[in-house]
């Protein structure tokens, strides 16, 4: 078509209606690259673990437990102390998925049936692990945590196969037990809204930690109302001095609530619980 | 004519065909209103007369809409326990109940289905097949709702000449579905969760407001100044999901030829006019016609049409009684 004797031929304008329908399209493309994309930003806060959460008890490992959330919340609404809260968009993925802020409000199980296990729709919350799911080593439990508020029932175990985490003294110096201290009085003072089930004062009806003052001569509140059996115990030592020494030692069965760090009354607290972290980890 | 294939077809973001053949009696009906204009203008009022326009369905809409979805929140504040949970999966007096473009997403994302999933799903795909598919929509996401608070403020802005309505093409959504679908499928993450209004909305009538509804802010600033009605009619894969569903249901808008002036005051309404093609004159290849599966039966044709030519209609029912 390169004939130089013809007259170029001018070729007409794109009609408007096949210019608005291209505009259209291109519109369409970037809408939906912009949604996707901004989607995808969700994956950045869970690739960087910005906030390492712990998990209502039964969850599965991080990955399959926010694959297998249905962000529905049914778990938070059956928690008796309502320890269970929704996370939010800062953490992209994790929207709408349950976790647990120990030191506010920790699980004590005074459900005694982990009912946020038998609210979940989608099994990402379970009594049994499907075979598939990964589950590393030190997470199971040797053997069904004895509930110690359920100690004279028939059953004494609470249905909970693995731990959500463990409990480690990371403030040892802090610690008033290590330092040979007691105490006396609320133990979070009078501003704290946590809530606990004692079983002297009603074993149904859980009420504000600081309704329920403490008086120790040395302070064992991690070890006293530490919900479960054989999970922490006092250490006791005589030194060479001849003068007793204390320290609070986390067992094995440690299920990783995180009533002991909820109730340290030291700030911060001189016991805390890693989240997910296995037995030996 | 228009079979249900065709008009599955335009939900995904075909273009409306006109028909090639007409029923014996549409065609009557079509030659019938080349009348003069003057006899077409009385039949008109004369029609007009009989019929009020009025906002019953979309009121009714709205109570239901706010109804459920404050059961949900007061079934939580008042321990209820009526309707447990918040929309993306609940408990109604006990019975799993799961949203199912949610339940979608995670079926893909964990690949694994237990068995109150599975029945909480079920339930709700035989309930939403019953009641309309996109009913979902318009009758109970909260998102929904608001989006047509501000599509009034859209319109009004559009009145002024301040805006104007930017549209997209309708098959993106089909794109979006697929694409959320692989995403869940080949991450693991249910990915679309993390943008839903309709769930973000839904958790925070429940659970308390979170910095989520912000980007519902967002969506919706983007609605009034930008393109009205943007993440329902272009990107809501929710909407499909339930779309699909609608394509098998009894109950949907039916569209009479014979009471319709083609005055077209339903396709500035309807949040998804490609399904009124119908009532364009001449383009009816039936006396009845049903609108497609991407009606969200909000009922806002019907309250406007000014002859009454749009009713809700149940399949099979109508014949029966």
């Amino acid at each position: 078509m390169s004939d130089d004797n013809k007259p170029a031929v001018k070729r007409p304008a794109t009609p408007v209606r096949k210019q608005a329908s291209r505009r259209k399209f291109i519109r369409s493309v970037v809408l939906a690259g912009g949604v996707v994309g901004l989607a995808m930003f969700g994956y950045v806060p869970v690739a960087n673990a910005r906030k390492a959460r712990m998990r209502p008890p039964g969850a599965l490992e991080e990955h399959d437990f926010l694959s297998s959330c249905i962000k529905c919340g049914q778990c938070v609404q059956v928690c008796p102390v309502q320890a269970i809260k929704l996370d939010d968009i800062d953490n992209g993925f994790g929207i709408g998925v349950p976790f647990i802020d120990s030191r506010k409000q920790a699980c004590d199980f005074s459900c005694d049936a982990v009912q946020c296990i038998l609210a979940c729709p989608t099994g990402a919350l379970t009594y049994i692990k499907p075979v598939f799911a990964d589950l590393r080593e030190g997470m199971k439990l040797a053997h069904a945590p004895v509930l110690k508020a359920k100690e004279k029932d028939p059953e004494p175990t609470l249905n909970l196969k693995e731990r959500t985490g463990v409990a480690r003294l990371s403030r040892p110096d802090a610690c008033l037990a290590v330092q040979g201290k007691g105490f006396k009085g609320q133990a979070r003072g009078a501003d704290f809204k946590g809530r606990m089930r004692y079983m002297d004062v009603d074993r149904w009806k859980p009420i504000d930690v600081r309704d329920h003052p403490y008086e120790r001569d040395i302070c064992n509140l991690c070890v006293s109302e530490c919900p479960i059996k054989d999970a922490i115990t006092m250490q006791e030592t005589v030194g060479a001095d001849g003068v007793k020494r204390y320290r609070p030692t986390v067992l094995e069965q440690c299920v990783g609530c995180g009533v002991c760090e909820m109730i340290c009354p030291v700030e911060p607290t001189a016991i805390v619980v890693d989240e997910r972290k296995a037995w030996g980890a | 004519m228009m079979g249900a294939f065709d008009r599955i077809k335009v939900m995904l973001g075909a273009d409306p065909q006109k028909p090639v053949e007409f029923t014996p009696e549409a065609r009557q009906i079509h030659d019938l209103k080349r009348m003069s204009k003057a006899d077409f203008e009385a039949q008109k009022i004369h029609a007009r007369e009989h019929q009020l326009v009025t906002h019953k369905w979309r009121n009714r809409r709205w109570a239901v809409l706010l109804f459920t979805n404050l059961l949900f929140t007061f079934s939580f504040w008042l321990d209820i326990q009526l309707l447990e949970g918040s929309l993306s999966a609940s408990r109604f007096a006990g019975f799993h109940l799961i949203d199912l473009n949610s339940a979608l997403q995670v079926m893909l994302a964990h690949k694994h289905i237990i068995v109150n999933l599975f029945i909480g799903t079920a339930t709700v795909f035989v309930l939403w097949a019953a009641l309309g598919g996109r009913s979902f929509c318009s009758w109970v996401c909260p998102y929904h709702l608001v989006a047509e608070w501000f599509e009034w403020l859209h319109l009004k802005l559009v009145d002024k000449k301040l805006v104007s309505d930017h549209e997209f093409h309708r098959g993106s959504r089909t794109v979006f579905w697929v694409l959320f679908s692989l995403m869940a499928l080949i991450s693991g993450y249910t990915v679309f969760e993390t943008i839903s209004p309709t769930g973000i909305l839904s958790r925070a009538l429940v659970y308390g407001p979170s910095l989520a509804l912000g980007w519902v802010f967002l969506l919706l600033t983007f609605e009034v100044v930008y393109s009205r009605r943007a993440w329902c009619r272009y990107v809501c894969p929710i909407g499909l999901t339930y779309g699909m569903v609608g394509a098998i249901s009894p109950l949907r808008v039916e569209y009479r030829l014979e009471h319709c002036f083609h005055e077209g005051d339903c396709r500035k309404v309807c949040l998804v006019p490609h399904v009124l093609d119908v009532v364009i004159k001449g383009r009816a290849a039936d006396k009845r016609m049903a609108i497609g599966p991407d009606c969200t039966r909000c009922g806002l044709c019907i309250d406007v049409c000014p002859s009454g030519a749009l009713h809700y209609d149940v399949k099979g029912l109508s014949k029966l009684l």
